[in-house]
């Protein structure tokens, strides 16, 4: 970035920022620069240091070296003091974390000036910031009711009451991260024109993503993470997403091929299945599909439109209040983990560090967490635990689980490592019927690509698979047929050949779809 | 300065920790001894001398070990699973209120078939009586916590009742207590004309056992599972409410245990004085295992030098034998830091 504009052009600099965690070097003299009225995407794997870089950034963390520069309204760059939120705030500096920081029993006005008027004013000054946000409003364009309560409002208001809340606190560098993650790709279209039309106003932004086609879509410039260095700075007109790709993981990514396979009989038959929900409102609202033989099944939706409920339903940990389920034509036991297991169901859970393994038991108990009743594993009630540690081993080796050995404990595994300590766990048995919810999330694209091989490898030996995931690259790239959840119903479901991304969009959004249903089920 | 996760533990650290931890705490409670102007060093002699000093002493602190370990134990086994039973105490008293009800002549078998039977319904006793705390956790999602501590002064109610009442020992000169167990029920002593008992043989199996049970078997394989994460636990299929019904039916069990030993092997019959918080100090002493079996049974020992010395110290050089709470306490604090040092190593930047 070396050229010959006034320094005044940036807003936002970091000097050879070092963070070290333990073993783990997060930063590594990171040199970062923000030009006002500019995007710039930091694009980077889980663990690239991205959220480091913006903890400190922010002043959650302190950096072991560098420091962090920021324009004041003067314009000159200024040191910011380090690890203070507050002056962080000050400076001008907005974060939107990706999850988010609201009250949902307060309306949305309330959760923006909520901490930003005096402690000892006896009330609340409602008239002139009121004002000053409906005019922020018809400024930027994020419209949002701001007298409804947060918790009736969708993730994309929420979002943008997000971003109201750091503009009214006076922002002038927003940090959005992972911002998209939540939206439908239409709410994602919608909230890059925002981020457009705030930078030609101004504003500066920090974009944190992983997802290469937004990063090309929205930004100026691109900065590369990869284990917590700047492997690449670039103007994001010069370079492609199979380039910014390459770069970010470090090596030439090898391409998910489905191969096209006929699918065989039905396996897996749901039939208006109804699933309750929280306050008895039904979370699955008569759900039918059926699965074969060779052949994935993907679920969209946005997240919390009863993919909860499938899961459960699937995994056994919920029965359902009505409509039948039957696996190889014969009805099973539902609402029983155990009795999902014994059928030959696979289940890959959505938590896996919460529901898929016990952190505090050795890698060889969670092996046989599913199994430890089979002759196999225990012998008169008395665990054979050299058998169990074989198994272990064999599935360490065949899964590639990168651990110190049989004996570790599982919570110091990788999170890829547990999801590969899952799917042995799951895929040694077999089964014909695979529920996998989320599989890829959180995982760097390494094990993502080792997921999907997995999975795929389990549908052409015959299994069905029912995959649950918010990706919608992952589902299309993957999926035989595709079917929409959205407030608990469930769409007929389309071949992935005939089916869009923006037509998913506006199904993940209720819409129904547009063209008429080709019904494959 | 920061902690850092240890992936392996080597095995002299693993002794060392826990005894670096009783010394610090002989340290720390020093501090109170320098201040009631007595000799430290004299102060702890006398702790092991009457603890330790003597044929006698040994038998004392043995004797006054043989409770500790069961509650230890019963606390030990329900805390893996993450079922707190605060309530070894008055499981401890129904154990000894049914040995008392059951062996004092209300059977008569020889002792060969006595023994067993006042041990089976005391344990009985206690495991029933942990059924429903662990019920209601279950159904009704109480909190076992305060049904557990708060039965224990139901139970000791009850006691009080049936010993004033229909239990009362007419020859007792008009004390409350039951009358004593029958000759056939009587646990034998170890040695002779001391009070340890056969209790300590049976505690120190019973150690084994859960070891065995705990480590070893598929059902221990479960309550560690559902102790450390019960979501994970029922997501793989474990019968987690099964599972947790168990281990309070062993806890309660183990309790109840103790308070057979204590009426059967040590006093005879049963009073409201039988036990001096022996259900909480297994909360201590399994604590102090680190909720490990055999450990239970060197904690168990450890707790009972610190009580019966710090007796006999007070008796000879008139400082409170408050000071062997003190000692418990401070080590309980200074175990917790040795087992943090266990996990983690120490980094200085």
């Amino acid at each position: 970035m070396k050229d010959n504009r006034a320094p005044e052009d940036f807003v936002l600099r970091l000097r050879g920022i070092t963070k070290r965690f333990g073993a783990l070097l997060a930063n590594d003299a990171i040199d970062l620069e923000l030009r006002r009225g500019a995007i710039l995407a930091l694009l980077g794997e889980n663990g690239a240091g991205k959220t480091t870089l913006m903890n400190i950034l922010f002043g959650h963390y302190l950096a072991d070296r560098g420091e962090v520069l920021v324009a004041g309204l003067g314009g000159g760059l200024a040191p910011l003091r380090a690890g203070s939120p507050s002056a962080a705030l000050d400076a001008g500096i907005g974060m939107v974390h990706q999850h988010f920081t609201l009250a949902d029993n307060l309306s949305a006005f309330e959760n923006i000036i909520l901490g930003t008027q005096s402690l000892f004013r006896p009330w609340l000054d409602r008239g002139s910031a009121r004002r000053k946000l409906e005019k922020l409003m018809a400024g930027s364009g994020l419209n949002v009711d701001l007298d409804a309560a947060v918790g009736v409002l969708s993730v994309g208001e929420r979002q943008r009451i997000e971003i109201l809340k750091a503009l009214y606190r006076g922002a002038r560098i927003l940090i959005l991260d992972e911002p998209t993650a939540v939206l439908t790709p239409q709410e994602a279209e919608r909230l890059f024109e925002t981020l457009r039309r705030l930078v030609a106003q101004g504003l500066s932004i920090v974009f944190i993503s992983h997802k290469l086609a937004e990063v090309m879509a929205v930004s100026q410039r691109v900065v590369v993470l990869r284990k917590g260095k700047v492997v690449a700075d670039l103007a994001t007109a010069e370079t492609d997403a199979a380039h910014l790709a390459e770069t970010m993981v470090g090596r030439a990514i090898p391409k998910t091929v489905r191969t096209a396979m006929a699918p065989g009989a039905v396996i897996l038959e749901l039939d208006k299945v109804r699933v309750a929900g929280v306050h008895g409102r039904p979370a699955l609202k008569d759900a039918s599909l059926s699965l074969r033989a060779h052949e994935i099944l993907g679920i969209a939706g946005v997240s919390g439109n009863g993919q909860v409920a499938l899961s459960n339903l699937i995994c056994g940990l919920q029965a359902p209040e009505g409509g039948a389920v039957s696996l190889h034509g014969q009805a099973v036991a539902l609402g029983s983990p155990a009795g999902m297991v014994a059928a030959g169901v696979g289940r890959i859970p959505e938590d896996r560090l919460h529901d898929g393994v016990v952190g505090d038991m050795a890698v060889w108990e969670n092996l046989a967490l599913e199994d430890y009743r089979k002759p196999a594993f225990s012998r008169a009630s008395f665990l054979r635990r050299d058998a169990a540690r074989a198994h272990a081993r064999q599935s360490i080796e065949d899964f590639d689980v990168r651990c110190p050995g049989p004996e570790a404990a599982t919570r110091l595994l990788s999170g890829g490592n547990v999801q590969k300590l899952i799917l042995a766990r799951v895929l040694t048995r077999a089964p014909m019927v695979i529920l996998a919810n989320q599989p890829s999330r959180g995982l760097d694209i390494g094990a993502v690509t080792e997921v999907h091989r997995r999975l795929l490898d389990a549908r052409a030996r015959g299994a069905g698979i029912i995959l649950i995931s918010e990706d919608l690259d992952e589902l299309l790239a993957l999926s035989d047929r595709v079917a929409v959840l959205h407030r608990g119903v469930l769409s007929a479901s389309m071949a992935t050949e005939e089916v869009t991304i923006r037509q998913l969009g506006l199904m993940m959004a209720g819409h129904d779809r547009q063209e008429p249903a080709h019904d494959a089920a | 300065m920061r902690l850092e996760p240890r992936t392996q533990v080597p095995l002299a650290l693993a002794i060392a920790a826990p005894a670096s931890a009783i010394v610090l705490a002989l340290l720390l409670a020093a501090i109170p001894l320098l201040w009631a102007e007595v000799s430290v060093l004299e102060a702890y002699g006398l702790i092991f001398k009457g603890a330790l000093g003597s044929r006698f002493a040994v038998t004392e602190t043995l004797a006054r070990a043989t409770p500790l370990i069961f509650t230890g134990l019963a606390a030990a086994v329900a805390f893996r699973a993450k079922l707190w039973n605060i309530g070894a105490e008055g499981q401890l008293y129904l154990g000894a209120l049914t040995a008392a009800a059951v062996g004092t002549g209300a059977v008569t078998l020889p002792g060969f078939a006595m023994i067993p039977l006042v041990l089976i319904v005391g344990a009985l006793a206690g495991a029933l009586l942990m059924l429903i705390p662990t019920i209601l956790k279950l159904r009704l999602g109480v909190d076992e916590v305060v049904t557990t501590l708060l039965l224990n002064f139901v139970v000791l109610l009850f006691v009080s009742m049936m010993i004033e009442g229909p239990m009362k020992d007419p020859m007792g000169m008009g004390w409350p207590q039951s009358e004593p167990i029958v000759e056939a029920a009587t646990l034998p002593k170890l040695v002779a004309r001391t009070r340890v008992h056969a209790g300590l043989i049976l505690a120190i199996l019973a150690g084994i056992a859960v070891w065995i049970m705990m480590q070893r078997t598929t059902w221990g394989f479960e309550a560690r599972a559902v102790g450390a994460s019960p979501a994970a636990a029922r997501f793989a299929g474990m019968p987690v409410p099964r599972v947790m019904i168990r281990v309070g039916l062993i806890s309660g069990a183990l309790a109840g245990l103790a308070g057979v030993g204590e009426v059967a092997g040590l006093k005879g019959y049963l009073t409201l004085d039988l036990s001096p918080g022996f259900g909480y100090s297994g909360i201590v002493v399994a604590m102090l295992a680190q909720l490990n079996a055999l450990a239970v049974i060197v904690a168990a020992l450890f707790v009972a030098i610190v009580f019966v010395g710090a007796d006999f110290m007070s008796r000879a050089i008139g400082v409170s034998n408050y000071l062997a709470n003190l000692v418990v306490a401070t080590s309980l604090l200074t175990m917790l830091l040795a087992s943090l040092a266990t996990r983690y190593r120490l980094r200085w930047r």
